[in-house]
């Protein structure tokens, strides 16, 4: 990868309360421009929360955050013309066909009529759907509609895509596929940041954060995090991380 | 053991629907809201009505007839018409009802030719308003024919001696008592019913519970109960604000009343378990029970509007509306004081209405799970 | 502006898609309105009367046939005594009851002065009210003109006459639904127009796209009318089908400008579905947005002079009337498809309800929140 250095992320202090309950307990990194960054917890850690905050869909309590050069506090509207998001919950429209759902999205990211043309042609033969083409949402499998989230996700180019578990509930061949599509983003230059549980995924990424109860417990490369932990695999390092809370908690 | 389970399940389903603090706001605020408002505010009555006058007399007699007119409370004198032409314009503005036309030389004519004309012209576009209103001042005016004839013989008199039965004063509120209950029962039992059933079918826990131990019927039942005391207690609080803010009596046997009440609650959830066990899904039950249930019984159930008003095709057609036959029940016992001998008749039908709403929905839901 | 498009035919996309959709919004409205405009009516007519004739004279037959020569009662029952006639009122049978007393002919020659019993059920006390005019004024026209007969054969004082005649404008025939039909096709349109839109943005809530859209830059104000456009086109074509049911079915000439019906329509429309759009941001499930758009129709619709006069209203009443939207699309209606008024005639109505479109579009863009708390 030819990270060039620059931070297109950058979280200091970052603190979301909900009530008495602190969902993400003042973090602090930084990601690299061209960087496929893993986000890895339990179920219930803060990854969404966290997630949410940096792209705009909740406020933060407190702290610092510049996310593709803009302020989180002041400049939302320019950082969502510079991301991409795909959430946890499918989010294309079922009763809309494949190619209605492109033109609609990259119609209310303001892209032109031709070149929304263009990117739509070539989204599809890229993912090979051109058979699926005026078909309904809902009556395409599981696999081929993560894989158009995606690829829809990241139709008006954006600089950064974040995916909050885009693999759940994928058989592994699609998961696989899903990958290729990921890398080949981060190829064009796009930043990939990428939440997941799956911790066969993280080897894939450039560097992995790992939280636990709301806070950053480890942020490397997945190598230095095998080496800092004595593991022979991510799964191990996340569970030396997690056991002692969970023993703290019971 | 199985009871014991049984009641574990009811508990959750009352803590399930009662935690909903919004639709609970909504569900309780409804009938409250509707019973002051039909207590307070709307009335057929007519009081109050904007008239303007065209007096070309302005003798004393047209002056007299004016304040006597005003004087009365069903009328306010909006305006003075200077000529015929304002009339229309008057009617067109929307806010004058009638217009009272004084002929010129009005007294003149009383008393050298015995006769004098004042024209009536009403804004007929609501006809009942315009035929209340017209007969109100013509009945002013009559009084006042009278008074010009004093101390002459008239030639007969007829006194007619009017009995208000039910309603001396003629509350608005004690109609709509019955039938906001009715509604509200409506919406509780059957829509919430059907639409919470539909949506445990949606989400697939349905059918976990049904392969649970708990038999069928329990289940549906443990569903069932906390609607049916929900819509119980709601009917309740309608009852005690009508009694005790706006006076509407309980003249027939308070307890056939609450056994009629618990009667139409069943029906209705019968019906609400008969929607979900149709429809596929919540919006579908929603539907369904909106344009088939609540829709036709506003309209059809003598709620609102009276039965006898409409045209035989839609007359009959009430009859298969489980609604017309309570609310009629509820003015007979509540109002009438009518006992068991003339409602039998309505509490068959509902009875009846029940029994076949729950075989039709067992066997749906038999023929579904199989 | 190109947003704003795309909203729109996503909108149109997802309604026409859904099958049961379009009946929906085409064929209820007209199913309602021809059943409504028979079912909703206060008019008074063809009552239940339940005669007691104890006198037997000419005279009594006289007024009897009074009574069943007018539209108002229906002679449905005779008999001799009162029980009788009770037990029908209160098994709901008949509405009221005259009673001639015996000797009525009697007092009348002989005395001048006679009797007569009217009872009537006032369970509905409005229409009790109008029974008790309507039977009043039957039974002093007879008087009078029992008093016109004995003048003529001169053995009584000349009286002074006032003559009062009377006519009805607008409405000559006095037909009832002629009233209600203009004011039903805005009811008709209402309920679509709030429903739909207050499901509109939880739905997306629900299925979770709308955190999608909230990615995005798209601004508020052009998410809300790109909502609202497809509604209120939709509103404004079952504006025309009733308008064309009134005038074919129910033979209803619009009297007024229809250019100015449509100007108001669009009007209100952008204010109903402000408001279903801004009931849809304040909730988390669907239901919860039908209870409440349910809710507020109600009351709406009662106090919107639909089926009750405004007038008749107490003053606080009437003072609440005028933050309701419903209220001023009836009252136009009828004014100026009945009456012809003119847009100088409705200024009052459309300044209101311009600023409560005004107002509800914006509270609707403000409480919809691309970023939650």
């Amino acid at each position: 990868m030819k990270l060039t250095g620059e931070n297109i992320i950058e979280v200091e202090n970052l603190v979301k309360r909900f009530g008495s309950f602190t969902a993400v307990d003042n973090i602090s990194f930084q990601v690299k421009k061209g960087e496929v960054f893993g986000f890895l917890g339990a179920n219930g850690a803060g990854k969404t929360t966290a997630i949410k905050m940096l792209i705009g869909l909740w406020s933060p309590t407190s702290g610092k955050a510049n996310v593709a050069g803009f302020d989180l506090f002041t400049e939302a509207n320019q950082i969502r013309k510079n991301i991409g998001y795909m959430a946890q919950r499918f989010s294309l429209y079922e009763d809309l066909t494949v190619i209605e759902n492109i033109q609609f999205y990259g119609g209310i990211y303001g892209l032109r009529k031709n070149i929304l043309k263009e990117r739509a042609e070539e989204l599809i033969s890229e993912l090979g759907m051109e058979s699926f083409r005026k078909e309904l949402i809902k009556n395409i499998p599981l696999g081929w509609k993560q894989k158009l989230a995606l690829s829809v996700a990241m139709i008006h180019k954006p600089k950064i895509v974040f995916l909050d578990e885009p693999t759940s509930g994928v058989d592994p061949i699609t998961r696989r596929q899903f990958w290729d599509l990921i890398y080949n983003a981060a190829e064009k230059g796009t930043t990939v940041f990428i939440t997941t549980h799956y911790m066969d995924e993280s080897e894939y990424c450039d560097r992995v954060s790992i939280m636990v109860d709301g806070r950053i417990e480890a942020l490397d490369t997945p190598a230095q995090l095998k080496k800092q932990f004595n593991a022979e695999s991510m799964d191990e390092v996340f569970l030396r991380l997690a056991r002692p809370t969970e023993s703290i908690s019971k | 053991m199985n009871r014991r389970r049984f009641f574990g399940f009811l508990q959750k389903e009352f803590r399930h629907i009662f935690r909903d603090r919004r639709t609970m706001l909504i569900l309780f605020g409804m009938p409250i809201v509707q019973i002051l408002l039909f207590g307070f505010a709307i009335t057929n009555e007519i009081k109050n009505v904007n008239v303007a006058v065209l007096d070309m007399a302005h003798d004393d007699v047209s002056r007299d007839i004016t304040n006597r007119i005003l004087s009365s409370e069903y009328f306010h004198l909006y305006q003075n018409l200077q000529s015929e032409k304002e009339i229309e314009t008057a009617f067109k503005s929307g806010k004058v009802k009638e217009v009272i036309v004084f002929e010129n030389n009005l007294a003149k004519n009383i008393y050298s030719k015995n006769i004098g004309n004042i024209q009536i012209i009403s804004d007929a576009t609501d006809p009942n308003t315009a035929n209340t209103i017209v007969a109100y001042t013509r009945a002013i005016l009559l009084n006042y024919q009278q008074e010009l004839n004093k101390g002459t013989k008239p030639p007969a008199i007829i006194q007619t001696e009017v009995r208000m039965w039910f309603n001396e004063e003629l509350k608005g509120v004690y109609l709509f008592v019955p039938g906001v209950m009715t509604i509200i029962m409506m919406l509780v039992s059957a829509m919430m019913t059907s639409i919470s059933l539909a949506r445990e079918k949606e989400t697939g826990t349905l059918e976990a519970l049904m392969v649970s131990p708990l038999k069928s019927w329990q289940v549906i039942l443990g569903k069932v109960i906390p609607y049916l005391v929900l819509s119980f207690s709601i009917t309740l609080v309608t009852l005690g604000l009508s009694m005790f803010v706006f006076h509407v009596p309980i003249r027939g046997n308070i307890f056939l009343l609450l056994g009629e009440v618990l009667l139409f609650v069943i029906t209705a959830l019968s019906f609400g378990i008969l929607i979900s066990s149709i429809a596929p899904n919540q919006m579908a039950a929603m539907l369904i029970s909106m344009m088939g249930l609540m829709l036709p019984t506003i309209i059809l159930s003598g709620y609102i509007f009276p039965i006898d008003n409409m045209p035989v095709p839609l007359q009959v057609i009430s009859n298969i509306i489980p609604a017309r036959w309570f609310i009629s029940m509820l003015r007979d016992i509540m109002l009438k004081g009518a006992g068991w001998s003339v409602v039998w008749k309505d509490t068959c039908v509902l009875a009846f209405m029940a029994v076949v709403f729950l075989f039709l929905a067992s066997r749906r839901f038999k023929m579904k799970l199989r | 502006m190109r947003t704003i498009i795309v909203i729109i035919r996503k909108e149109f996309l997802q309604i026409f898609r859904n099958r049961a959709m379009l009946p929906q919004i085409i064929m209820m409205p007209l199913i309602q309105l021809l059943i409504l405009s028979n079912a909703a009516t206060f008019e008074i007519r063809h009552l239940n009367m339940h005669v007691i004739d104890q006198d037997q004279s000419q005279a009594s037959r006289q007024l009897i046939g009074k009574f069943k020569a007018s539209n108002y009662f229906e002679l449905s029952d005779f008999s001799f005594d009162e029980k009788h006639a009770d037990e029908d009122i209160m098994q709901g049978k008949d509405r009221c009851i005259l009673m001639i007393p015996k000797g009525f002919e009697h007092d009348l020659m002989k005395e001048q002065h006679t009797k007569l019993l009217l009872n009537i059920n006032a369970i509905d006390g409005a229409a009790a009210g109008v029974i008790n005019t309507y039977a009043l004024s039957i039974i002093q026209n007879f008087n009078q003109q029992i008093d016109a007969q004995w003048i003529n054969q001169q053995q009584f004082d000349q009286q002074k006459i006032l003559n009062t005649p009377y006519s009805f404008w607008y409405n000559p025939y006095m037909n009832y639904k002629t009233f209600m039909v203009p004011g039903l096709i805005v009811m008709l349109l209402t309920m679509v127009g709030m429903f739909m839109s207050a499901q509109n943005i939880v739905r997306e809530k629900e299925i979770g796209t709308i955190e999608q859209i909230n990615v995005t830059p798209i601004k508020k104000a052009h998410f809300i009318i790109g909502k609202q456009v497809p509604f209120l086109i939709i509103g404004l074509v079952q504006l025309t089908i009733g308008l064309l049911v009134a005038r074919w079915v129910f033979s209803i000439h619009i009297l007024g400008s229809i250019p100015i019906i449509y100007l108001f329509a669009t009007v209100y429309l952008i204010t109903l579905l402000g408001f279903g759009l801004l009931i849809s941001t304040m909730v988390e499930t669907q239901q919860q947005a039908m209870f409440l758009a349910w809710f507020f129709m109600v009351i709406f619709i009662l106090m919107s002079g639909l089926f009750t006069p405004i007038e008749a209203m107490p003053q606080w009443a009437q003072n609440i009337t005028k933050f309701n939207p419903i209220a001023y699309f009836v009252s136009v209606m009828r004014m100026v498809v009945l009456k012809g008024s003119s847009i100088k005639d409705i200024l009052p109505q459309l300044t209101a309800i311009s600023i409560g479109g005004l107002v509800m579009c914006s509270l609707a863009t403000l409480r919809y929140r691309k970023r939650a708390g």
